[in-house]
């Protein structure tokens, strides 16, 4: 076994050097690279999770608009539901009052027209009533052959036609 | 050679044997040759160094060689925030240089380099390597363990609820266990490391003895056992892995007791 039959000529040698390179190895690798490599990958931690942070913080924010957004759509929503309401009744009313002034006007004429139509009656009546009074006369005149006074004649006339 | 011998020294491979006509270089009196153990111990920092070094150019999308550097600190870092807690991220850079270490040294060692005449040495089946690192755990828990805690930290050695009667006994029992740590972190490595490469050796041998017997030692005994270290080559492999794993839990462990006491 050569690790002991030359553990006495040898000893010193392997432990010189490897106290020397493990030496080496701890203070050029382990002191002087390792932590720059954990440093690499702590940075690597570290800006994923701010990027989350950030990602997270964007989505708040968005989601903060939206709901900002929708309140604001809603509000002008009901406005111009209002407007509308407004319009249509404004519109309502005006349909209604015009058509009420077009009614007056109808209904003005119409009685202007039954007036008239009365008026022409009255005086259709009166002028059958001295015809009938003339043609009384002329009749009384011709048959009887008397003459009757415009009056009297009249005056029958006038009681035939109410006695009808 | 091996093959006209008909024999081979599984034991070879762990020789150590100065290179570059190095074998007297001294400091103060202490042989400090420089080996095949000192040369493969550089390649694994090398290899290390190139492993790590792609995996710092610090995108923020990491690519595939990055990704995995990452993976293995961050293995580290999870495992010493797990055994330790917060505390343990300071021990990262010691624990990371352990374990990829070992990792890289037990993966090299296990690389077919053989075939093309290079002699694969595993430094982690020497005790004298394995002990310096147990040493080095060792050290930190004791250090960490006093400068935190003074001598409270001998209150690591009496479990909570120990009877009064009991205390004594119990003290040196948890003493005898504590010190006996680093021995069993420096043998468990050394121990399977030697065994995995011992048994392949082994297996290697009865395939080039039962291939120069003839055929039909060929057909009995070449394929099976050469199926065989397909096999133990892949569970070699994750011995690697798990061995290293194991030294570098292990020291976690320890370190909380020092961190955390009980």
């Amino acid at each position: 076994m050569p690790q002991i039959e030359q553990l006495a000529a040898t000893y010193s040698s392997q432990i010189f050097w490897l106290l020397v390179i493990f030496g080496l190895v701890f203070f050029v690798i382990g002191r002087g690279m390792v932590p720059k490599v954990m440093d690499t990958v702590a940075q690597r931690d570290k800006q994923i999770s701010d990027d989350l942070a950030a990602a997270e913080a964007a989505r708040a924010d968005a989601d903060k608009r939206e709901e900002e957004w929708r309140q604001r759509e809603n509000e002008n929503r009901a406005q111009a539901q209002a407007v509308i309401a407004d319009a249509k009744a404004q519109a309502a009313s005006k349909t209604e009052s015009k058509l009420a002034s077009a009614q007056e006007r109808v209904d003005a004429r119409l009685a202007e027209a039954e007036a008239r139509i009365n008026a022409a009656r009255d005086e259709a009546a009166n002028e059958i009533q001295s015809v009938a009074s003339e043609a009384a006369q002329d009749i009384v005149a011709r048959l009887a052959g008397m003459n009757v006074a415009k009056q009297s004649a009249t005056a029958a006339v006038k009681k035939a036609l109410i006695n009808g | 050679m091996a093959a006209e011998q008909a024999k081979v020294d599984p034991m070879h491979q762990f020789t150590i044997e100065p290179i570059l006509g190095s074998q007297n270089w001294e400091i103060a009196g202490y042989n400090i040759a420089f080996t095949n153990s000192a040369l493969w111990m550089g390649l694994a920092a090398i290899a290390l160094w190139l492993f790590v070094f792609g995996g710092m150019k610090r995108q923020l999308v990491p690519g595939r060689w990055q990704m995995a550097v990452e993976s293995f600190t961050g293995f580290i870092d999870d495992m010493l925030e797990a055994n330790i807690g917060k505390a343990g991220r300071k021990y990262v850079p010691y624990v990371f240089s352990l374990f990829m270490f070992i990792l890289f040294a037990n993966i090299l060692g296990l690389l077919p380099v053989g075939l093309f005449g290079v002699h694969p040495f595993t430094f982690t089946s020497h005790f004298t390597v394995t002990g310096v690192l147990a040493l080095l755990s060792f050290s930190i828990v004791l250090v960490v363990g006093f400068a935190k805690h003074g001598f409270r930290f001998f209150s690591l050695f009496i479990p909570h609820g120990t009877p009064v009667v009991m205390m004594p006994l119990i003290f040196f029992v948890e003493l005898a266990s504590f010190m006996v740590r680093p021995f069993s972190l420096a043998l468990r490595l050394f121990v399977a490391m030697m065994a995995g490469h011992l048994l392949l050796e082994v297996l290697s041998s009865f395939v080039i003895s039962g291939f120069n017997n003839g055929i039909g030692t060929s057909v009995i005994v070449v394929i099976p056992t050469f199926l065989l270290m397909i096999g133990i080559c892949a569970l070699e492999l994750l011995v690697a892995g798990i061995q290293a794993y194991v030294f570098a839990l292990l020291t976690s462990l320890y370190i909380n007791d020092a961190e955390n006491l009980h």
